[in-house]
């Protein structure tokens, strides 16, 4: 399809949005990502039942976290694609990129001297 | 099993923000059950006291582990090797792991990471309701297995009261009427002449309002 | 209904008349005049007069230091006492107080959780219910003993009363079985929750004479008056405990709003003309919640104006 979506995501696998736990969203940010989105199946889609549901929940308790440690929770976000929906996906890559933009680099890169203020790069 | 719930991160991180070494102390007991303060919920609040530091502009160390049971004084020794070097812990354990910890190691400030609720059983996973308020004289063979002190809000041993509504209680329509689960319980085991007696006022002395409890067992003492 | 006392209501029952009780809710402040007022409101009217405690768990005067003031004006207090508050200590402390003015009716209540009021942060006590408080009144009547075992000479002479509800949960059944529980323990009479659907009183009354249970405990049948269509709605819905038919709801919003008063006052008296015939009921407690001044023209209306006159 040759779809372009900003080169500055580096995208990791698992086998179901399920698998992914409250932890990895937030090394993800201690390693210094700017922000993160979980893509998982549609709702209702879910191979293993429910597994993009309890990803849905624990991004939200990411959130929460995020907004009380200083980072804001609008770094990270759920959305849910199917797999013939490549289109959509480059431009949720490239919404989510152009709102990291506006936010700036995280505070964690900024405090660690890997970022000043005004530059932006996102990772998903 | 004892059933707690996280602290909000905001009171937490007013108890540690001067510090710049923390231990973030799990327990493998209860609270891992509930979810509340096992392995994974210390790296989860260690992780996110980093970024909080981190974001600040502040270095600070933040490191997690477990314990097998925080409420046993073999188990806490695993930590005095190393204790030393943080400033601080924050224990994820129930309030008594918090106590023992910090009685142990009692030059040492102890936060507590977690508000310890009430002993009760996993409904389901993230559903936990109260069962047994230790009162130390269990009356669970004349009410059916149903504790009337543990859920009826009154506490009443001549229950159930005048609120009792559609089986819920006065208190909230979310609270079955414990009077109620009684009597169905009662009715099913065929013993509804139970019911009737009236029952004589407690002797608390077993509970809290005889001082803090203790109980000494010569047969396994060594 | 074994053990005579001095008291007027217990000997107004027991000569056969229907009893008249009611209640006054003591003011939210130090404020004694209101109770004086609301009890000279009704005096002519009543048998007997319940003071309410902290009802609804919201802070109020104390029941005790009411009834000690209606005591002084020469009528008869019912000293309302909830076990929410106190420990046994108090309990019984207060018991022996009020006895010391030569009151003599007690209405033993669990009370209200502390949920609905004005202190829901509180801690509650709840040493004792309502049944084990009805036990500790007789035992300190009929033992001259304490709960903790001390024995007194000068014994609170205390007429024994307790609430019930016909209308909670679970069924009547179990309701008759409770009120016998408390029987039991010493209940002489009992006032009930307001009564307005008739067929479940009748129900519960029925199973009450069948046991013979209406012999040994004297049944007041609770009244409250509905002042308009919201109250009722608000009875059954927001109150628990309260069994209130549409067919009522339907009623009070049937006539025009300046009428649903005299209409609530008409319900009422309906209701106790038809409970009049009921077997085993000895008499009404009149609840006209902050409508105290409607309890002369209920009483005159039902012709239970004037009141008996006892023998000194």
């Amino acid at each position: 399809m040759r779809l372009q979506y900003p080169p500055n995501v580096r995208i990791i696998e698992v086998p179901c949005t399920g698998k992914v736990d409250i932890i990895h969203l937030l090394m993800a940010f201690e390693h210094g990502a700017d922000g993160v989105i979980v893509v998982g199946c549609m709702e209702g889609d879910c191979h293993y039942m429910a597994g993009n549901l309890y990803a849905k929940k624990r991004v939200f308790r990411v959130k929460e976290i995020l907004d009380r440690v200083g980072l804001g929770g609008e770094r990270v976000g759920m959305y849910n694609l199917s797999s013939g929906m490549g289109g959509r996906f480059a431009e949720i890559v490239r919404e989510m990129t152009g709102k990291i933009m506006k936010l700036g680099p995280s505070p964690i890169r900024i405090a660690t001297g890997t970022a000043v203020r005004a530059a932006g790069e996102v990772a998903a | 099993m004892i059933k707690a719930i996280p602290k909000p991160m905001e009171e937490i991180i007013n108890y540690v923000q001067d510090c710049t070494k923390l231990l973030i102390a799990g327990c493998d007991g209860c609270v891992t059950v509930c979810e509340a303060g096992g392995l994974k919920e210390a790296k989860v609040l260690a992780s996110a006291l980093r970024l909080y530091f981190t974001q600040g502009g502040k270095q600070a160390q933040v490191d997690e582990t477990s314990l097998t049971r925080q409420c046993e004084k073999e188990y806490l020794a695993q930590l005095s090797d190393r204790i030393d070097q943080y400033d601080a812990v924050v224990s994820l354990a129930c309030g008594v792991g918090i106590q023992h910890m910090a009685e142990i190691y009692d030059k040492k400030v102890v936060y507590p990471g977690v508000d310890t609720c009430f002993l009760g059983v996993n409904e389901e996973r993230g559903l936990y309701s109260e069962r047994c308020q230790a009162c130390g004289r269990c009356i669970l063979a004349e009410t059916g297995g149903v504790c009337p002190i543990a859920r009826c809000s009154k506490r009443m041993l001549n229950g159930p009261c005048g609120g009792s509504e559609g089986g819920k209680c006065e208190v909230s329509k979310d609270i079955p009427c414990g009077w109620e689960l009684i009597y169905e319980r009662l009715k099913t085991l065929g013993q509804l002449d139970r019911f009737e007696n009236p029952v004589v006022p407690k002797d608390w002395t077993t509970s809290r309002d005889g001082g803090p409890r203790k109980i000494v067992r010569e047969d396994l003492r060594i | 209904m074994s053990a005579e006392t001095p008291s007027r209501l217990q000997k107004m029952i027991n000569a056969g008349h229907l009893a008249v009780t009611s209640e006054v809710g003591p003011p939210r402040s130090a404020d004694g005049v209101v109770i004086e007022h609301k009890a000279n409101l009704i005096k002519d009217y009543v048998d007997a007069i319940n003071v309410t405690d902290n009802q609804t768990s919201v802070c109020r005067l104390c029941s005790l230091a009411a009834c000690i003031r209606i005591k002084q004006m020469g009528l008869e207090p019912v000293l309302q006492m909830v076990t929410r508050d106190r420990n046994r200590i108090a309990m019984q402390s207060d018991i022996l107080g009020a006895a010391s003015f030569g009151i003599n009716n007690i209405l033993c209540l669990t009370g209200d959780h502390q949920h609905f009021g004005d202190h829901s942060s509180c801690a509650n006590v709840f040493d004792l219910d309502s049944t084990q408080l009805a036990m500790t009144v007789r035992m300190m009547r009929d033992e001259g003993k304490l709960l903790g075992g001390y024995e007194f000479e000068v014994r609170p002479q205390m007429f024994i009363g307790a609430a019930a509800n016909p209308f909670a949960g679970p069924n009547v059944a179990i309701r008759v079985a409770r009120l016998a529980k408390k029987v039991a323990a010493g209940v002489q009479f009992v006032q009930t929750q307001c009564i307005y659907n008739m067929d479940t009183f009748k129900t519960f009354m029925k199973m009450m004479v069948d046991r013979g249970l209406h012999e040994k405990v004297a049944i007041l049948a609770g009244i409250t008056p509905m002042k308009n269509v919201g109250m009722a709605k608000y009875m059954k819905n927001r109150v628990p405990g309260i069994d209130v038919p549409d067919a009522i709801v339907q009623r009070m919003g049937g006539v025009p709003k300046e009428k649903q008063a005299e209409e609530g006052i008409n319900l009422a008296i309906e209701q106790m003309e038809e409970l009049k015939g009921v077997e085993g009921v000895r008499g009404f407690h009149i609840m006209a919640i902050e409508w105290e001044e409607k309890v002369p023209e209920i009483v005159q209306r039902i012709g239970l104006y004037p009141r008996p006159q006892l023998a000194a």
